[in-house]
This record gives structure tokens, C-alpha cells and sequence, in this order.
């Protein structure tokens, strides 16, 4: 079984959703879409108050390359632009719209048959991803015409899909790999045009065993697909780890997976791909698990983006009385969110309910020297050492020692017996050796 | 037997005479002078090195000192007026007059005005709660309580507040060398002029949001209403990004501006009761209505 050599962590699965089918959440009754829910510069809000917009309508453009645009999830009318605390536990600007009905643009296509044809040439490709607001849906949101259109020099020969979903809890990647696993390998077939090869290679964690036989089942009608199982190892389905299992090659440290001639896109990337360039869809939905072992009916649903958190919870059965902790994203690299009405972004894989008892923090104790956290660290990083470089404020040295490397996958504070939290200061770290970079490159 | 303990004092006692005219040789040969008034400026410095002057500890600063053509930008906090005036005339030179300052914390959001809107758990550092999010209310700009200022004072002249969870400064103590201003991430704490017996106005507010919103967050913060500008005839107080700023140079400690602020995010201390005490107290009471 093919996995990442070095490091890694086996944290209880907990996949409590994975038997149940997706359902469409219920319209809300009204949105708050932020305009920034990609990495890149915000976008550029398009609407005022008081408009009329309809679903699939572009309510705000991308601003410059590395940006994406945002489309309205409802029918309605625009209520105030106003800021509202997102996921990340900041403000940012948002457009709040009160729903009215559910009308779509009429360029989309609603039906429910499935185009395998693609009528278009790479670059047509690239821009209905432009033009619908696709992002990578795997977590990091990085606008993907930016990850489609190769710079010149650079040669890219084969093309990774990730469906690990290595995140324990987290199942809408493999709902959705089952429930449209056509639908997603024409997206892959699509993204293999527009980045002109003529090999895909999907990679799923072995414990989605019906996934890997229904998309291997159907990938004869596909050539240049193959599916791949991988050993159940968190964090799988990091980027570099995938790269390193699949085809063997080693991203080098500050690089892209593009130098190692690949590119990896997200399975929910891949179908909202689809989506975009053979229905004319924007993206302003996505699959989101809401989960939790206290909450009365866990499940995936279709969400509209904007939706805000507490709604999912109030259709998944309210929020029960223990819990401790709401975290936007898996258990091990998500964020406790600071309030309920924080909303559905392109971004949001999942909202976990931690009950009290497991979410609460131990007592953190001096670091033994046991180096359980070196022996974990899929990166090859000493991260007791990064911590307390970081916590005394030796960001040069910190750097020497390759803390921009740390990709945040929380393996060292998961595995520490003394409960330090090593992450959290070398998250610290890397950002403020950000900040002194870029001070430095005024200067 | 005696004549090989005197061969050996002997051929000893000439290698140590050898090496001791080699070592003068040597040591005459990469002599490096010293200043030898540095000791003496090091001995009168407080030897807190502190860094308050903005030199690597108290040599670095005797240094500075002895090299410096004039006196003008350096200053030692924690040694004052004294210091300076005794390292002056140590080196013939003239000190300038520089005022005293005092810390002082831009934040008065105590749990009674400033509503708490989440539950913290994480690593109680300040740096690590302000790069996670906004912090346990809805104000983004002010005190995140976990102390990094408190651990940062290397006088002892701050600890934390158990009732208000905010640091307090002791004015007594605080020598204004700034370690508490660099450790805050949310730059709350400033350096202020220090005034007789320690009296001070200032506002206690970082808020740069809208009136509206930063008065959600808390009750006491600054709305940008411009009626303290308005009511100051010195020219102290300035506004800019909803935010009012006292002068503590130009400040006469009239008091009139606390009297006025409509929400009490001006905060005065260590004043004499106000003469009409009734009308004060009513005004007190407007200031801060119980909600």
C-alpha cells in the first residue's frame, strides 16, 4: 500500500457520516457572503443595496490574478454590505442578502444528465473556472485557473486528483466521489485538457474502499484515470505527502508541486469543475459534513455558500447541550469558530461538534525530550525546537531551521505527551518571520 | 638530592621570566584602549539593562555615551534625570532636560463593560490570541488579558488585575523602559509624560472602529464624537480613525474633557476631589449608565 515515508499520526477516524447520502439543505432566509473567501487579493463587490439578484448572479469580481469571483447562493434582495466575523475569527467585508425565492440564472443547466463531451479548448476552460469562481476545495482555496494556466518554462506531466480526506470526521469528498463519481471524472478529464496531459492519477485513502471500486469501475470509460489506494496515515492528503506517495518525487522546500512537473486539484475541485465548464454553474455551493458524536442527525449536505453555521446545525438536530467546541473544518487542522453565525464559505469541508470533555486542553507540562514530535513530523522538522525558538522571539534562527516548511498539519501537538502546544507557537512563528521577510523586502 | 630542586627552580624560574617578556611583548603588541571613563559611566548607570534607552544593555549605552559629541536623544528611563545629569558631568558635557514618562494602558474594557462573546482556551499568550482571532470580545483592538506586558516588565512594576483582567502599571516603579510597549501586539500601551503627583488624563480606548460598532463591543469606548476636541482650548486632543488622542505635552490637566466624554473612555487619576461633588457624581452616573 503507497503512502509518505516519513512521519505521520493515527488519529481515530470517527467517519460517522460516511454511510449517509448527500441532501440539499433547505434554502436560509438569508446569506452573508463574505468577499474574500479565497486566498489572493478580496473582490470587488459588484451590488448595492437594495438589488435584486438572482442565483449564480456575480456579486463581486476578482481583483487582479490571484483573486476569484463570488456569485450569489439565493434569489433576493441585497440587504447592506457589512462586515461579519468569518471562519477565521476576523472581520471582513460581506453582502448580506434576504432571500425571496430560488430563481437561477438562466444559463444554467439544472438538468440532471451528465455531459461527457468537452466542446472546449484548454484556454476556454481556463476561463469558465475564472468565470464561475472555481477554487481549490480541498481547504487552501487558491483560485485554480491560477493552478491551470502553466507559466511559460515550466512542463507539467501528470495530474494528481486528491481524494484522501485524510481529516478524521470529514465526508463529503467521499459522498461525493460515490454519489457523482461520473460527474468527477469528466471534471478530471476536463482539467487533464486544460492542462494538456494524458495521465490523471487519483489517490484515496484505503478506508473509502466503495469509493475506490466505484470509480474504478467506471474509469474505463475514461482513459488516462487511475485510481490509487493509500495506506490510512494522516496527513495523507497534504499536498507534498500525496506527491511523494503517488509518483515518488519530492517537492523541494519553498516550492510547488509544478516544479516536480505535477499539479494536485481536490476531487470536490474536480466537480465543481465539471459543474462550471459543462452546466455553466457557478460555484456557490458545496458539499459540507456536519458532524459530531453528541449531534442528534449528522449528515452532508449541498450548502449554499453564505449560510451561516448556526442553520446547518439547527437541520442537523440543534446543538447539543455538551458541546465544548465548534470547529470549522476537521479536528486536526479546522478552527474552533467564535460564534455560531460565522458563514458557509468555498472553503468550509466540514463543521465538527466537539463535545466538552475532548475539546478541552490538557495541562501543558515541561517538553521530556521523548521526540515523539520529530518522529511524527512528515516534513522532517524538529518542532520542540521550532517552538522555542518561536516563544523567545528567534525568528532567524527559527527560519534557519525551515519553520516556513511547517505546513500546520498539527501531528506534533496531536502526539505530545507533555501537551505543549507546539503548533501554536510555531504557527506564530512562521507568521511573524513572514512579517520580518516582508519588512525586509521594503527595506 | 638539593641539586635537582635547584636545577628546577632554576630552569623554571627562567621559562617564567621568558614567558612573562613575551606576554608584555604580546600584550603590549594587540593592546586595545578603552575609554576608561566607560567603567566609570557603567558604574552609575541602574546595571538594569533594561534596554530602555534603545542600546544592548547598560555597557552598550556607557558607550554611546562617552562617543556621543552632545547628550541630545539619549536617556536612560529607569536612571532618570539624576543619572544623566551625574553622567554629564562625569564627561564634561550637558544634559538636556528630558521629561519623565509613564506607561499607561489605552484599554478600560473591563468584563462589566465589554461583554465577552467567546471562551478562550488556547496557549495564554497574547501574540498567539491576537494572530488567532479577534479575542474574547468583539473588540478587535483592545486588552487581550494574558499578560505578555507583565512578563515583559523586567521592574516589576505591572501585574495582572484578577477583577478587571487587565494589567495595571505601578507609576511608582514603572521607569518608562518600553519593554511593555513592545511585548503588547495590540501597541495598547503608551509612554507618557509623567505629570505632579502622578496625575494623569488620558483616553483609555484603542478602538478604530465606527461609534456604533466599537460601543456594541464595549461601553466605554471612544465614538470619535469630537466634543472633547471641541471643549479643549490647548490644542491636546486630536481625532483620527474614530479614535481621540490626548497630547500628554500639550495636556494641562484641566479635566475638562473628562467631564465631557459622553461614554468615560477619557479616565483621570489621582486628582482631587472635583469641588460641586454632587454635579460630578450625576454626571458620573450619565457617563456610565448602567445598562
Amino acid at each position: 500500500m503507497k503512502t509518505f515515508p516519513l512521519g505521520g499520526v493515527h488519529p481515530p477516524e470517527n467517519k460517522l457520516t460516511a454511510g449517509i447520502p448527500i441532501r440539499y439543505l433547505p434554502i436560509p432566509p438569508s446569506v452573508a457572503i463574505p468577499v474574500t473567501q479565497h486566498i489572493g487579493s478580496p473582490s470587488e463587490i459588484l451590488v448595492k443595496k437594495g438589488d435584486m439578484v438572482k442565483t449564480g448572479q456575480i456579486i463581486a469580481a476578482s481583483k487582479g490574478f490571484v483573486s476569484a469571483n463570488i456569485h450569489s447562493s439565493v434569489t433576493g434582495v441585497v440587504n447592506k454590505t457589512d462586515s461579519v466575523i468569518d471562519a477565521s475569527g476576523f472581520r471582513q467585508t460581506a453582502v448580506f442578502i434576504d432571500t425571496t425565492e430560488d430563481e437561477w440564472l438562466e444559463t444554467i443547466d439544472r438538468s440532471s444528465e451528465i455531459i461527457t463531451e468537452i466542446k472546449y479548448s484548454p484556454e476556454e476552460i481556463i476561463d469558465k473556472c475564472l468565470e464561475s469562481g472555481i477554487v481549490g476545495l480541498g481547504g487552501a482555496t487558491f483560485p485554480s485557473h491560477v493552478k491551470l494556466s502553466i507559466p511559460r518554462g515550466k512542463r507539467c506531466d501528470v495530474l494528481i486528483i486528491n481524494g484522501v480526506e485524510c481529516e478524521p470526521y470529514l465526508t463529503s469528498d467521499h459522498r461525493l466521489m460515490l454519489e457523482r463519481s461520473e460527474e468527477i471524472l469528466v471534471g478530471i478529464t476536463i482539467l487533464m485538457k486544460a492542462l494538456r496531459v494524458t495521465q490523471a492519477m487519483i489517490g484515496i485513502e484505503n478506508n473509502k474502499k466503495d469509493a475506490i471500486a466505484r470509480l474504478t469501475g467506471l474509469s474505463g470509460k475514461f482513459p488516462g484515470i487511475s485510481i490509487h489506494g493509500l495506506k490510512v496515515k494522516y496527513p495523507q492528503g497534504a499536498e507534498k505527502q500525496l506527491i511523494k506517495a503517488l509518483i515518488k518525487r519530492e517537492v523541494p522546500s519553498g516550492r510547488l508541486p509544478l516544479d516536480v512537473n505535477t499539479v494536485v486539484h481536490n476531487v470536490g475541485t474536480a466537480f465543481a469543475v465539471y459543474e462550471a465548464v459543462q452546466k455553466n454553474k457557478p460555484l456557490f455551493e458545496r458539499v459540507v459534513t456536519i458532524t459530531g458524536k453528541s449531534l442528534a442527525s449528522p449528515g452532508n449536505y449541498f450548502v449554499r455558500t453564505g449560510t451561516s453555521v448556526r442553520y446547518l446545525i439547527e437541520a442537523a438536530g440543534g446543538v447539543p447541550e455538551n458541546t465544548g467546541k465548534i470547529i470549522s473544518g476537521g479536528p486536526m487542522m479546522g478552527k474552533a469558530v467564535s460564534n455560531a453565525d460565522v458563514p458557509v464559505v468555498k472553503g468550509t469541508s466540514g463543521i465538527v461538534l466537539i463535545p466538552e470533555e475532548e475539546s478541552s486542553r490538557s495541562e501543558m507540562t515541561p517538553c521530556i525530550r521523548c521526540a515523539k514530535c520529530v518522529s511524527v513530523c512528515p516534513l522532517n522538522l524538529e518542532p520542540y525546537l521550532l517552538m522555542t525558538l518561536s516563544e523567545k522571539g528567534e525568528f532567524e534562527r527559527a527560519v534557519a531551521e525551515g519553520i516556513t516548511d511547517c505546513m500546520e498539519c498539527g501531528s506534533c501537538s496531536y502526539c505530545c505527551p507533555a501537551h505543549r502546544p507546539l503548533l501554536d507557537y510555531i504557527r506564530l512563528g512562521k507568521s511573524l518571520a513572514a512579517k520580518m521577510a516582508r519588512k525586509q523586502m521594503v527595506k | 638530592m638539593s641539586h635537582i630542586i635547584i636545577i628546577t627552580i632554576l630552569s623554571l624560574g627562567v621559562l617564567a621570566l621568558l614567558a612573562a617578556i613575551i606576554l608584555y611583548f604580546i600584550a603590549q603588541k594587540f593592546k586595545v584602549y578603552e575609554d576608561p571613563r566607560i567603567d566609570e559611566i557603567q558604574a552609575i548607570l541602574p546595571g538594569a539593562n533594561c534596554g530602555g534607552c534603545g542600546f544592548a544593555g547598560c555597557r552598550a549605552f556607557a558607550e554611546a555615551l562617552v562617543r556621543a559629541e552632545s547628550f541630545d536623544g539619549l536617556n536612560c528611563p529607569p536612571g532618570g534625570a539624576d543619572v544623566m545629569a551625574e553622567a554629564a558631568r562625569l564627561l564634561g558635557k550637558e544634559a538636556p532636560e528630558v521629561d519623565p514618562l509613564v506607561a499607561v494602558l489605552k484599554c478600560n474594557g473591563r468584563p462589566e463593560y465589554r461583554p465577552l462573546t467567546s471562551f478562550y482556551d488556547g496557549v495564554p499568550d497574547c501574540r498567539i490570541a491576537h494572530s488567532l482571532y479577534l479575542g474574547e470580545t468583539d473588540c478587535s483592538y483592545g486588552c487581550l488579558g494574558k499578560g505578555d506586558c507583565v512578563r515583559a516588565c523586567p521592574f516589576d512594576a505591572m501585574y495582572m488585575n484578577s477583577e478587571t483582567g487587565l494589567p495595571e502599571i505601578i507609576d511608582d516603579k514603572c521607569v518608562a523602559c518600553g519593554n511593555c510597549v513592545k511585548a503588547c501586539p495590540r501597541n495598547l500601551i503608551e509612554l507618557r509624560k509623567k505629570a505632579r503627583k502622578d496625575r494623569k488624563i488620558y483616553v483609555a480606548c484603542s478602538n478604530c472602529d465606527r461609534g456604533g460598532p466599537a460601543r456594541r463591543a464595549c461601553r466605554v469606548a471612544c465614538i470619535a464624537c469630537m466634543k472633547c476636541v471641541k471643549v479643549c482650548k490647548f490644542d491636546a486632543i486630536t481625532v483620527e480613525n474614530y479614535l481621540a488622542y490626548i497630547d500628554s505635552f500639550k495636556c494641562t490637566l484641566c479635566r475638562k474633557c473628562v467631564a465631557e466624554c459622553p461614554t468615560g473612555s477619557i479616565l483621570e487619576f489621582n486628582f482631587p476631589p472635583r469641588k460641586p461633588a454632587a454635579e460630578v457624581t450625576s454626571q458620573t452616573i450619565k457617563v456610565n449608565p448602567e445598562v
